[in-house]
């Protein structure tokens, strides 16, 4: 075998693994610039990176296609699918199923036209415009994707001599045309089909394995089920349902609650199932089809599903416990219920324990709820069913839900967001109040106004509330860098206002503890006039950049560390993040400044700057892990500035940089950062063109009466 | 009977906010809902004490600052698992004005209820 390389490899057996290529419609105009497959991580973020306002015309009313179509209209793409069949999805549903399928796709605001032939993709200047269909109808389009199906690829077998036909020829031990050369996954075909879910390709690579390691096996073609993973369309289908002599229906329907069941029958085996809107009995229909059950005995009542078949109804997880070991749960991943039970015998008590050491309900996840109920039946009591973690009483949403919705239907204000996603108080409560005014500032940086009675009292009184109803005032000092005529000023302040109580923070600033409500404005004033600002102390926002003293002064320093902190905290202060945010530089991996234990941490070297995050040093102590290293001080700013962004957009609000990188992953970060880099830097500096100011001289200038009593009656008699 | 007490102007005091009055027994707080209702009551949270003019405002009830005990605004008492109630006082708008009736200025019973 010869790689592009030119180098020579010799084989005793060889594997062929050309995986599919996705079809693209040789249509006019389809090398346009926008117009994309759904195939890859590259495609998915096309997708998502189109905003709110864009349009997007998806060619395939397929199982990809929707997916791709319900995903995009969620984020508040406005999306017509094109399908050339008379109903959706129809190699998997019937004309009725298809039909409500295509209700509840128009009701989530997605154009569905069934049998519309494409004619050409119009463009201008290099770029896609619209979608021509051949009757004169014009969908115009910022982005169009084709989803219409895959092609094995076959190029390379086809020159080498091996047999193909639609795929590569394999029989049921996966070799080919070829006795040394073996074949599986997308690029194959066996017994006149191609594959295109996940499935049988685990199948065939266990019998390849086999087959190499000199093993009896043999693949054989499974049964196969299809569930759409888009949110309120439960659908399921599996096995064949087309008419034909000898075949016989059973069929349910409820329009109201828009529940459809159709059973295909043939000499008393269920040969086929469609169900739509209620899927819960799925599995156990799959089990008949599979098995090849004997339904004559319970023909009567056999629609109904299992829970009337002989007696009193089951509850779902009796339904459960009734299944055999040997009844698949996850199809994906061929996992049957025994092999979870094994798992959790072996000690994974969790859903999180069962998906990492057996990968149910790791591939797609529709089975998840399945997994938890296997989890439930087996440990009894000691399975506590994890709730969805909803913001607060005020709402079913959870966060990542709310922030979805924030930025794919533009809620840009608190009473939008209640009425949209269904509030259930009148103004909320003091847990959801801070996150919506996060979330919404975060967003909309220029069209939300900040509202301080959202705010928690340290926020609202830009400083921290003690326990005795006093505060604490601690003024900005830039990397930890102060002056004698700072602290001079700082002295007179903590005199002139009896302040109880002076401390240095481990922040590198110093903290006047203990200062009245009254006295905010005018304690303010004065280390304003000394030219000091609000050191945010008591914001989720930055806090401080603790700093070493670096080149300037130490003989191991490597730059000027110091410097670096300053420019930093200068670029970053006054923005709000999702928690506080605390950052340090240090000059050489000594390490004084204690950076690798910080939200995020600069460690200087010879040859430039490390940049990690994640680092924690309070409730859990943790050490930060590197997202890249960097030449210059400007590039390191910049990589800071767009973490920090992109921990504003997506994080949970209270969530500090490493419990948000637990949950979406360094790698993520990484990859954001480095292809998104200079918008992120972008968005970052709108935010803080409004944000980048001190609150305290505001404060000073146009609120000082609010923190004054509203009225003083201490002299005022009771009658 | 009622003698009220002009305090401020409505607007002095923020929707789902708070202001504090000094008296010479303590601090009474008085609250402005959303739909401009207003309230008073004792500035100390029965838990701790903590500040309850300095807590957010949300429906009818309040969230202390420094521990979210939630206080209904309407009877002092604390909301949820919480035992515990703040004494409260009349209260009304009248032409944009606030006004409180003279008893929040008495000493109060042991059970939070005006002399």
């Amino acid at each position: 075998m010869t790689t592009d390389t030119g180098e020579v490899l010799a084989y005793d057996r060889l594997v062929f693994g050309t995986g599919s290529n996705p079809f693209m419609i040789p249509l006019p105009g389809h090398d346009l610039t926008g117009v994309i497959a759904y195939r890859d991580l590259e495609d998915t973020q096309r997708m998502m990176d189109l905003g709110p306002d864009h349009k997007c015309v998806v060619i395939g009313g397929g199982l990809l296609g929707l997916e791709a179509a319900a995903g995009m209209a969620a984020r508040g793409v406005d999306v017509t699918v094109v399908h050339i069949m008379g109903h959706l999805m129809e190699r998997q549903l019937d004309e009725a199923a298809g039909y409500l399928l295509r209700k509840a796709l128009v009701d989530k605001g997605i154009t569905v036209k069934c049998t519309a032939n494409s004619k050409e993709i119009l463009g201008e200047t290099g770029k896609v415009r619209a979608l021509l269909l051949d009757d004169g109808t014009e969908l115009p389009c910022d982005l169009l994707v084709m989803a219409v199906g895959i092609r094995p690829n076959v190029k390379l077998a086809q020159d080498a001599g091996l047999a193909v036909g639609k795929g590569i020829h394999v029989d049921d031990q996966m070799v080919t045309s070829d006795d040394d050369v073996l074949a599986v996954g997308e690029c194959v075909e066996h017994d006149g089909a191609i594959f295109g879910l996940v499935a049988p390709l685990y199948d065939q690579a266990k019998v390849a394995a086999q087959t190499l390691m000199g093993q009896q096996a043999q693949f054989v073609q499974k049964e196969l089920s299809t569930k759409l993973k888009v949110t309120g369309c439960d659908l399921f289908s599996a096995g064949d349902f087309a008419d034909a002599e000898g075949r016989e229906d059973i069929v349910f329907r409820d329009p109201a609650r828009g529940v459809y069941r159709r059973l295909v029958i043939e000499q008393n085996v269920v040969k086929g199932a469609v169900m739509y809107g209620d899927t819960a009995d799925s599995n156990w229909f799959f089990g008949l089809i599979r098995d090849k059950t004997d339904i004559a005995d319970m023909r009567d009542t056999l629609i109904f599903g299992p829970a009337y078949q002989g007696g009193t109804p089951l509850d779902p997880l009796a339904v459960v416990a009734a299944l055999p070991r040997d009844a698949e749960i996850c199809g994906c991943n061929g996992i049957c219920k025994g092999q979870i039970e094994d798992a959790i015998a072996a000690g994974a008590t969790d859903l999180g324990a069962v998906r990492s050491t057996t990968k149910a309900s790791g591939s797609c996840g529709t089975c998840t709820g399945l997994v938890e109920q296997v989890l439930a039946v087996t440990l009894g009591d000691d399975f506590v069913m994890p709730a969805a973690a909803v913001i607060c009483g005020c709402t079913d949403m959870t966060h990542e839900d709310v922030r979805r919705m924030i930025k794919s239907q533009r809620l840009m204000s608190m009473p939008a967001v209640w009425q949209e996603c269904g509030w259930k108080t009148s103004c909320g409560c003091h847990v959801c109040r801070p996150a919506l005014n996060f979330y919404l500032l975060a967003d909309w940086p220029l069209e939300y106004q900040d509202d301080p009675q959202s705010r928690f009292i340290n926020e609202r009184k830009h400083a921290n509330i003690q326990k005795d109803g006093t505060f604490s005032v601690v003024p900005r000092m830039w990397g930890g860098i102060t002056t004698p005529d700072e602290l001079r000023a700082i002295a007179d302040a903590a005199d002139k206002y009896m302040v109880p109580t002076v401390k240095v923070t481990g922040g590198q600033r110093i903290d006047l503890l203990g200062v009245k409500s009254e006295d905010l404005p005018d304690i303010w004033a004065d280390l304003n006039a000394a030219g000091m600002v609000s050191g945010h102390a008591y914001s989720k926002g930055l806090r401080t950049v603790k700093t070493c003293v670096g080149t300037d002064h130490c003989r191991f320093g490597t730059q000027d560390s110091t410097g670096l902190g300053i420019k930093l905290e200068k670029e970053l202060w006054g923005s709000w993040t999702p928690h506080k945010l605390k950052l340090g530089v240090s000059g050489c991996p000594r390490n004084c400044a204690e950076a690798t234990c910080k939200d995020i941490g600069v460690i200087c070297v010879d040859s430039g700057y490390q940049i990690s995050i994640g680092g924690a040093a309070g409730m859990d102590v943790r050490e930060t892990e590197l997202v890249v290293q960097v030449a210059t001080e400007g590039e390191a700013i910049d990589v800071i500035k767009a973490v920090t962004q992109l921990y504003r957009e997506n994080a949970k609000y209270l969530d500090r940089i490493y419990k948000w990188m637990g949950k979406v992953g360094l790698d993520w970060i990484k990859d954001r950062v480095e292809l998104e880099g200079p918008a992120l830097v972008d968005r970052f500096e709108l935010s803080q063109s409004i944000y980048r100011k001190d609150p305290w001289a505001e404060h000073v200038q146009t609120k000082a009466e609010r923190y004054q009593p509203l009225a003083n009656l201490t002299l005022e008699a009771a009658e | 009977m009622s003698d009220w007490i002009d305090i401020a102007p409505l607007d002095d005091v923020p929707q789902r906010g708070a202001r504090m009055i000094k008296t010479a027994l303590g601090c009474v707080a008085v609250f402005r809902t959303a739909e401009d209702e207003v309230f008073a009551l004792d500035n100390a949270c029965p838990h701790k004490g903590g500040p309850l003019a300095e807590g957010i405002v949300h429906g009818k009830s309040v969230t202390c600052p420094l521990h979210n005990w939630v206080i209904s605004l309407e009877t002092g008492d604390a909301q949820g698992a919480d035992e515990g109630r703040v004494a409260t006082y009349p209260a009304r708008v009248e032409s944009g004005r606030i006004l409180l009736d003279r008893a929040f200025l008495r000493p109060q019973s042991k059970d939070g209820v005006a002399a």
